[in-house]
């Protein structure tokens, strides 16, 4: 068995035990990045040096007798959305093409301080804006199962690296399901925390109130190792949560007797591919057999969560990409006099520079939401609509007080279908809106959920179930996972479509 | 009387007034605040507005902009959030400023002013709403013809400012120059702000129309007039005069009403002494407000408040009159001194202390201290002659080393040459006159002043007076009041 058929788990406990060292492994990781990163094309930087410097420093510390992390050695991909000082950090965007930035993210710090070994970082949507990975200025990502279908997004980079073996973890964040519908399309695990569990300092922001990095993996249990490195205060970050960090790994291990899982039946109505309907029931089966109970509940205003959603995202993004002028840092306009149709009168060489630039440097969907947040916010339609969004929001997240008043989580579907062809949805903005069904909920109450598999179609692709928790339920959702997990073997299934 | 208030209209004016807070650090990120730095060198991440950087609420800006709140009468409000205003410029990095929109932390205030030579009535002027935000940076236009070469300066990004909105209660330019000294006197005495309008931290935008009574009754108004661009209280002052001109020839001319035009913004040209349309774009602005959503709500509690308040000491208005009572002085004193600011009070009241009189203290203050301030210009903290040295003068003169026209030029003379006052002394030659140098002086006078002396016994004792001017010639340290009562002592005895 090669190192990098391995989870992290088992990849811990070879390094502690002296089987393997961190260079050899970072090493076997940055091989196999190579042999299948054209085709995948989950990172946008690797950093080689960087990584088997870290690993050789490890390897040093273990060798003197330094105690270490339970992470330490363990190789690791971070979203290209994170701060970095020792790699680009672009959003995979051209805008921010070869920015470095000058400091680290709080996740970055930590991940450093528990000895992880940083490998690179992924693809992703442009500034997280998606749902395929297709909106990278630097080219789509495969989907590890079947290149021709799309890994979901926006973290599709981080989830189509550990589904495809280039690295045992993974950092992604989730603004509306983009841990957990790319950990869904790609078989693998994927947590978004409650907000505030983990810094956003240093995560280039999309919509502030929403945005939460999380772990990515194979498994709960490894998710759970990389959430108890990341998670924790920072002053930095003025919503982040001023209160202590459970031991995630604990209650793994505890039987399942009595949790009493919710099950909204508006989630199977119409759109829901059968195949996905199908394991999701078998999952809620396999559940009630190791002693949970499953209740219905409602979550009367769910159907308006896109809605919702597709006017905060975009108002607050709108706002934190006006950063992005040309006037900094970033992409500027050359003053090349352009052939592009469009305005022309411009009121200053100032205006036209910043139009030019931001024209340059945007794709079309962070332009497309752009517009649109711009438009919720604006005078006369404030009311209308951002402000008719939050009220909606108070609902949604009363929604989800009120559910977990008789049930511990609530499970379902995590998207509508398996992974979708690549170019399937491109052309309907509204379509590709909808494969957020199901996850935006989540983020606009500021809970938790977790993705994990549950099955594969008749097709060979992954099926991904995802339970919700109310806000720190991360302990529970872990160990509902973990539970899963030791009963079936959905996680531990291999991509055969990458072996060479 | 001023010009304008012989015209038959009412002047109305309104305030908005922006006002750095004296903190060491900025409003949401730990660089400091020091004015004069160069250029981008007192930036981090969060205030240059790279990508990932977040703000922290620096909670000392805050209760320093609940004590100018305080101050200013205002309600404060226990709950208070942030927002964002959108708009692109250079010197704005995150393309927003954090500001408050509909919630400020304080509202419905007032800050009355009275002018003591009484050209106008007390005046109560009621304050809208005093937020806090967050300064943008400075851009810095390169002039040369086609280049279009602006540079940037980041220092400034992200310090404290609290915005000051007054209601339209001031009547005359006289009035609101007034009112600016008044509010400038007491931020200055909270410690909230060093105004110091050339380095930028004081900023005021006045609103300006006319209330013009017509024959019908009615009562037209001209449309508001927003002036920009004042660098000093004098140029608000002018501005307002010559946009109470303007709009009163405009009147005349168009007889244009209010609402008849959208609200214009006039920058004042401090040179030419006018004020001057801008563009129309720079005015109409949809600012995108929203919550501020990378920081939490703030609360205040009425401990807080308390404690603020406890510890606030007096405003300039109270300090007026407990000055006055203090120290036994004239009102009109005491107004002078305060209206100088608080280090000035600790001077006087130091001397003051030293002296044991208060209106000996207040005058050597008013006409030696203070006006040879206003000459040299400067802080009263670098004024050479610090308060013991003039105590020490004033006990001299008390002592009767020397009368006070000598007291005042020694004082000259250890403000020119920074000497001690005992080293100007011993320099001028003055010494104490012993007694017997005196007697021997007044019996040479009067054996030299056979007038006088008959004068003298003749009744005319203010005939003494023709003697103190010989004896200041023959010696400039005789004590006149002591060769006066000897000399006429001593002709008495005469035979
Ligand atoms: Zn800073």
């Amino acid at each position: 068995m090669t190192l990098t058929n391995r989870s992290a788990a088992e990849l811990a406990s070879a390094l502690q035990k002296g089987e393997t060292s961190a260079v050899e492994c970072a090493t076997a990781f940055l091989d196999r990045i190579e042999a299948t990163n054209s085709t995948v094309n989950a990172f946008l930087t690797v950093d080689r040096d960087g990584a088997l410097a870290t690993a050789e420093a490890v390897d040093a510390s273990r060798a003197s007798g330094k105690p270490l992390g339970p992470l330490a050695g363990l190789p690791v991909a971070v979203k290209d959305v994170l701060c970095t000082t020792d790699q680009p950090t672009t959003c995979a965007s051209k805008m921010l093409k070869g920015y470095q930035p000058p400091y680290d993210a709080d996740v970055v710090q930590r991940l450093r301080a528990a000895g992880t070994v940083i490998l690179g970082k992924t693809n992703m949507d442009e500034f997280a804006m998606g749902g395929s990975n297709e909106n990278s200025a630097y080219g789509l990502v495969r989907n590890p199962w079947d290149l021709e279908r799309a890994p979901g997004g926006s973290s599709g980079g981080s989830a189509a690296a550990v589904a495809a073996d280039m690295a045992p973890l993974a950092i992604g964040s989730d603004t509306g399901g983009s841990i957990r519908q790319p950990a869904g399309l790609c078989g693998i695990t994927g947590l978004k925390p409650t907000y505030g569990r983990v810094s956003r300092r240093g995560l280039v922001a999309f919509s502030s109130s929403l945005d939460q990095i999380g772990p990515m993996a194979r498994s709960a249990k490894e998710c759970a190792m990389l959430l108890q490195a990341i998670a924790g205060h920072d002053p930095g970050d003025s919503t982040s949560l001023n209160i202590p960090v459970p031991d995630y790994s604990a209650d793994l291990e505890k039987p399942l007797q009595g949790l009493r899982i919710g099950r909204v039946a508006a989630h199977f109505s119409e759109g829901l591919d059968p195949e996905v309907a199908e394991h999701v029931e078998t999952t809620f089966a396999t559940y009630e057999a190791a002693g949970a109970t499953i209740h219905d509940v409602e979550l009367p205003h769910a159907t308006y969560g896109v809605p919702t959603y597709y006017l905060i995202a975009p108002s607050e993004a709108s706002s934190n990409l006006a950063r992005y002028d040309g006037a900094h840092y970033g992409h500027r306009w050359d003053g090349t006099p352009s052939d592009e149709k469009g305005i022309t009168d411009f009121d200053s060489p100032l205006v036209e520079m910043y139009c030019r630039s931001r024209a340059e440097g945007f794709g079309p969907e962070v332009k497309r939401r752009i517009m649109l947040g711009t438009y919720s916010l604006s005078s006369g339609y404030y009311d209308a609509y951002y402000a008719k969004a939050l009220r909606v929001r108070r609902l949604i997240r009363q929604d989800f007080n009120k559910a977990f008043e008789n049930v511990d989580v609530i499970g379902g579907p995590v998207s509508a279908t398996p992974a979708f062809k690549l170019g399937e949805k491109t052309d309907d903005p509204v379509a590709m809106y909808l494969v957020d069904l199901y996850t935006v909920g989540t983020n606009l109450a500021g809970i938790g959920g977790i993705s994990f598999p549950c099955g594969f179609t008749k097709g060979s692709l992954p099926v991904g179930f995802q339970l919700q928790g109310p806000a720190l339920s991360e302990p529970l959702l872990l160990q509902a996972t973990h539970q899963y997990q030791q009963a079936t073997d959905w996680h531990l299934k291999r991509t055969a479509a990458l072996s060479s | 009387m001023s010009a304008e208030t012989q015209h038959p209209f009412t002047t109305v004016i309104g305030l908005e007034v922006h006002v750095q807070l004296q903190t060491k650090t900025k409003l949401f990120c730990g660089c400091i605040t020091t004015f004069g730095s160069p250029p981008n060198t007192q930036v981090c991440p969060t205030c240059l507005g790279l990508p990932g950087s977040l703000p922290v609420m620096n909670r000392r800006a805050f209760d320093l902009s609940l004590r100018a709140a305080l101050a200013l009468n205002c309600k404060i409000a226990l709950f208070t959030k942030w927002d964002r205003k959108n708009y692109f410029y250079p010197d704005l990095p995150k393309g927003y400023q954090i500001s408050q929109f509909d919630l400020p932390f304080s509202y419905e205030g007032h800050l009355e002013v009275c002018d003591p030579k009484g050209a106008f009535e007390p005046r109560t002027v009621r304050i809208t709403r005093v937020h806090l935000e967050e300064d943008a940076g400075k851009s810095m236009h390169d002039e040369t013809a086609g280049t279009a070469d602006s540079r940037i300066d980041l220092n400034r990004t992200g310090t404290p400012l609290c915005e000051i909105v007054t209601e339209p209660d001031l009547r005359s330019a006289e009035e609101a120059r007034a009112w600016l000294n008044e509010l400038k006197l007491l931020l200055v005495y909270l410690g909230v702000s060093d105004c110091n309008m050339q380095e930028g931290s004081l900023r005021v935008d006045a609103n300006v129309n006319l209330h013009i009574p017509q024959e019908d009754g009615r009562l037209a108004k001209t449309p508001i007039v927003e002036i920009k661009n004042m660098n000093s209280f004098r140029s608000v002052e002018r501005a307002l005069v010559y946009e109470t001109e303007r709009q009163w020839g405009e009147w005349q001319a168009t007889k244009a009403e209010i609402g008849s035009m959208p609200k214009q913004t006039r920058g004042w040209d401090d040179s030419a002494g006018v004020t001057r349309g801008q563009r129309h774009k720079e005015e109409s602005s949809d600012y995108r407000y929203f919550p501020e959503p990378d920081l939490v709500p703030v609360t205040v509690t009425e401990e807080q408040v308390t404690t603020i308040r406890s510890s606030m000491g007096e405003p300039p208005a109270v300090l007026r009159k407990t000055l006055a009572d203090r120290w036994k002085i004239p009102a009109n004193d005491a107004g002078v001194l305060v209206n100088q600011g608080p280090e000035l009070v600790r001077y006087f009241e130091d001397l003051a202390t030293r002296v044991g009189e208060g209106k000996v203290a207040s005058n050597w203050m008013q006409q030696d201290v203070l006006r040879t301030l206003n000459e040299r210009g400067g802080n009263i903290t670098d004024f050479p002659v610090r308060p013991e040295a003039v105590a020490d003068i004033i006990a001299r003169v008390q002592k009767g080393d020397f009368d006070t026209s000598r007291g005042r030029e020694i004082f000259a003379s250890v403000v020119e040459k920074g000497a001690s006052v005992a080293e100007v002394v011993a320099g001028m030659g003055i010494a104490a006159v012993d007694d017997s140098d005196l007697r021997a002086l007044c019996e040479e006078l009067i054996a030299e002043n056979p007038k006088i002396v008959a004068d003298v016994k003749g009744g005319k004792e203010q005939a003494a007076g023709g003697l103190i001017g010989q004896a200041k010639r023959k010696n400039p340290n005789v004590n006149p009041g002591k060769v006066r009562a000897l000399a006429i002592e001593l002709i008495r005895a005469l035979p």
